[in-house]
């Protein structure tokens, strides 16, 4: 597929389609419309199942079915649809079941408002549902980096049977660039033969997909299972990307959206000599800690900014071990923190610096 | 143990459990028909010859353990998601056979969007609904089937229409659906009503097969625990209250050009 000019949602779409989805339960909730829209005109082109769902609540469990059976399944939404889907995802946490999830973010608490943010920072990293789970949480920058990431996401689903979620701020999905989504090889990791549903011909036995596990030394094996296998996702997965930190005496924290805007303050300020950079989180759980801990000592200071009124500012403090001061700048009703706020921010703090 | 005792005398096996029967003794309540539901529904899926292509869905629920005795692949689901669990699973394994086995409060309350959803989509699955007017697991609260004037934990005083609505019909509501394929209602309380059980069980699964689309049999039920009665005195309340309100009998079926 050579370089097309795409809208986000559009681009969320095909890239999990080039990445081997074929089935897509969802929603209309703006502002992710198109995804509906766009998997009901494409997936009967090449032989997939759109259905729209009743609900959220109706879509989440559509795909935990699915999934079972070992298929590659999407649904996507936005804030207040995936708060619809906690009970879902909680399930497919314990059931050890491979399936995306994908949240265009929009302004909140409630209703809230249609215009982006990144304000669903907190529910993704604190897994959505209860219990005692984790979800894989994927943050993309811009369009190209959503192609890449899509396919990771079903790629990392499949490797630790754990739903993964990716979190889009509403500008990721509204905006339009150029983007190049090649077609994919789908490489699964596992052969779903050996423990999903619905290949007991291949199989001989029986198996049960559950999450139910009344007697509690069973469950409390479960957990612990469930618990080193995070472990193990947290020791072999890390994406973050570090722009000008080498020699940074300020560096600005950010994801999607922020950190784009930020750039360009890195870059105008980098232009007046002033030692700045910027340090982008992509995959957010498991947190690049230790990266945020390899910028000292020549880190003095950090400006986190979000789209929201500090959510990721929390792991930010604890990855520099809380030895630096961390300041935020974020807005909230659907607007994105300005360049030229941003500026004045790190102006203000660089002028303190040692 | 004991078929290989048969073999050797001149006795001739008239009965055995069936082959996807799990072959364990089941934990529900003395007088609770979740076995024998359970035990026809094996019956069924052996003599179609379709266990290795089957999927149960299973509720939530006193009947969420009927993976320990069915024999066939099976999915939790969430309190009354089982009609979308269902569904994701069928549309993308439309070759597998799949169906739901559901209570009252799990399909009529908690999940009445879902049952009515799939119903309406003319999702090609099986659904048995099991109604015993009651919250069975949970210790035997108001269900939306539960009659009026039936006393729950949560209708101290016997339920009354003006807070708590009335008892819901679900095969009648359904039927105004042009979608489902086949509708009705059973009893399994009763032997005498055991075989049309069993009748309408099969073909709710062979209209499955044929790709007839949705298909759904209620199951009248006993529920001596929590309706504080014996299991022979349930039986009569059953035959008494459930089956004025719930007649049996089909609401819905192509086979007889009833679209």
């Amino acid at each position: 597929m050579k370089k097309t000019l795409m809208k986000g949602t559009e681009v969320i779409a095909e890239s999990a389609i080039q990445a081997g989805c074929k089935y897509f339960f969802g929603y209309p909730i703006t502002p992710q419309n198109e995804i509906p829209e766009y998997m009901s005109k494409r997936l009967p082109e090449i032989g997939g199942v759109y259905l729209q769902a009743e609900s959220e609540v109706a879509a989440s469990n559509m795909i935990m079915g699915a999934a079972a059976t070992g298929v590659r399944v999407m649904t996507t939404s936005s804030s207040p649809g995936i708060s619809l889907m906690s009970e879902a995802v909680s399930y497919m946490v314990g059931q050890e079941i491979p399936t995306v999830v994908v949240n265009v973010m929009r302004a909140g608490p409630g209703l809230g408002g249609i215009l982006p943010s990144q304000s669903d920072y907190n529910q993704a990293v604190g897994g959505i549902g209860h219990g005692d789970m984790n979800l894989i949480v994927l943050a993309p920058g811009s369009l190209q980096e959503v192609v890449e990431l899509m396919g990771e996401a079903f790629d990392l689903a499949e490797k630790y049977r754990n739903p993964v979620i990716v979190i889009c701020d509403g500008v990721i999905g509204q905006i339009m660039e150029a983007v190049e989504i090649p077609e994919r090889e789908t490489k699964s990791a596992y052969d779903p033969t050996d423990w999903a549903a619905g290949h007991m011909d291949k199989r001989g036995t029986s198996v049960i997909i559950r999450s139910l596990f009344l007697n509690p030394d069973e469950l409390e094996v479960h957990n612990e299972k469930l618990r080193a296998k995070w472990l193990k996702i947290v020791a072999n997965e890390k994406k973050c990307e570090k722009y000008m930190t080498d020699d940074a005496k300020l560096v600005i924290s950010a994801f999607g959206t922020a950190a784009r805007i930020s750039r360009s303050v890195v870059n105008t300020l980098r232009a007046e000599g002033m030692k700045i950079g910027l340090i982008r989180p992509i995959l957010v759980n498991p947190f690049p800690f230790d990266e945020f801990e390899s910028l000292l000592p020549v880190c003095q200071h950090i400006l986190d900014t979000e789209m929201n009124l500090g959510q990721m500012i929390r792991e930010v403090k604890a990855g520099v071990k809380f030895k630096i001061p961390v300041s935020f700048y974020g807005r909230s009703g659907g607007f994105c923190p300005g360049e030229q706020d941003i500026e004045n921010e790190c102006r203000k703090i660089y002028a303190e610096l040692a | 143990m004991t078929e290989k005792t048969m073999e050797t005398t001149t006795e001739k096996a008239v009965y055995k459990r069936p082959k996807s029967w799990k072959g364990v003794h089941t934990h529900y309540c003395p007088g609770c028909t979740h076995g024998t539901i359970h035990k026809i529904i094996c019956e069924v899926i052996d003599e179609l010859g379709i266990q290795q292509q089957t999927i149960g869905v299973a509720p939530v629920g006193c009947s969420v353990l009927i993976y320990n005795y069915t024999d066939v692949d099976f999915v939790e689901a969430a309190h009354g998601r089982a009609p979308a669990s269902a569904t994701g699973i069928k549309r993308t394994n439309p070759d597998r056979i799949v169906f739901t086995y559901q209570g009252d409060g799990d399909l009529a309350s908690i999940g009445a969007a879902e049952i009515i959803h799939a119903a309406n989509r003319g999702e090609n699955i099986t659904v048995v609904f099991v109604n015993n007017a009651i919250y069975g697991m949970t210790g035997g609260q108001m269900a939306p089937t539960t009659l009026l004037e039936q006393v729950t934990t949560t209708t101290p005083s016997g339920r009354d229409p003006q807070n708590a609505g009335y008892p819901i019909r679900v095969c009648e509501m359904l039927s105004t659906l042009a979608a489902p394929a086949y509708i009705e209602r059973c009893s399994a309380a009763k032997q005498q009503h055991l075989p049309a059980l069993k009748k309408a069980l099969k073909k709710a699964f062979q209209n499955q097969i044929d790709g007839k689309g949705f298909s759904l049999v209620e199951v009248l039920s006993t529920c001596p625990t929590n309706w504080g009665m014996t299991p022979l005195k349930a039986i009569d309340w059953l035959e008494d209250n459930m089956r004025p309100f719930f007649p049996l009998g089909k609401f819905k079926d192509f086979d007889e050009g009833g679209k």
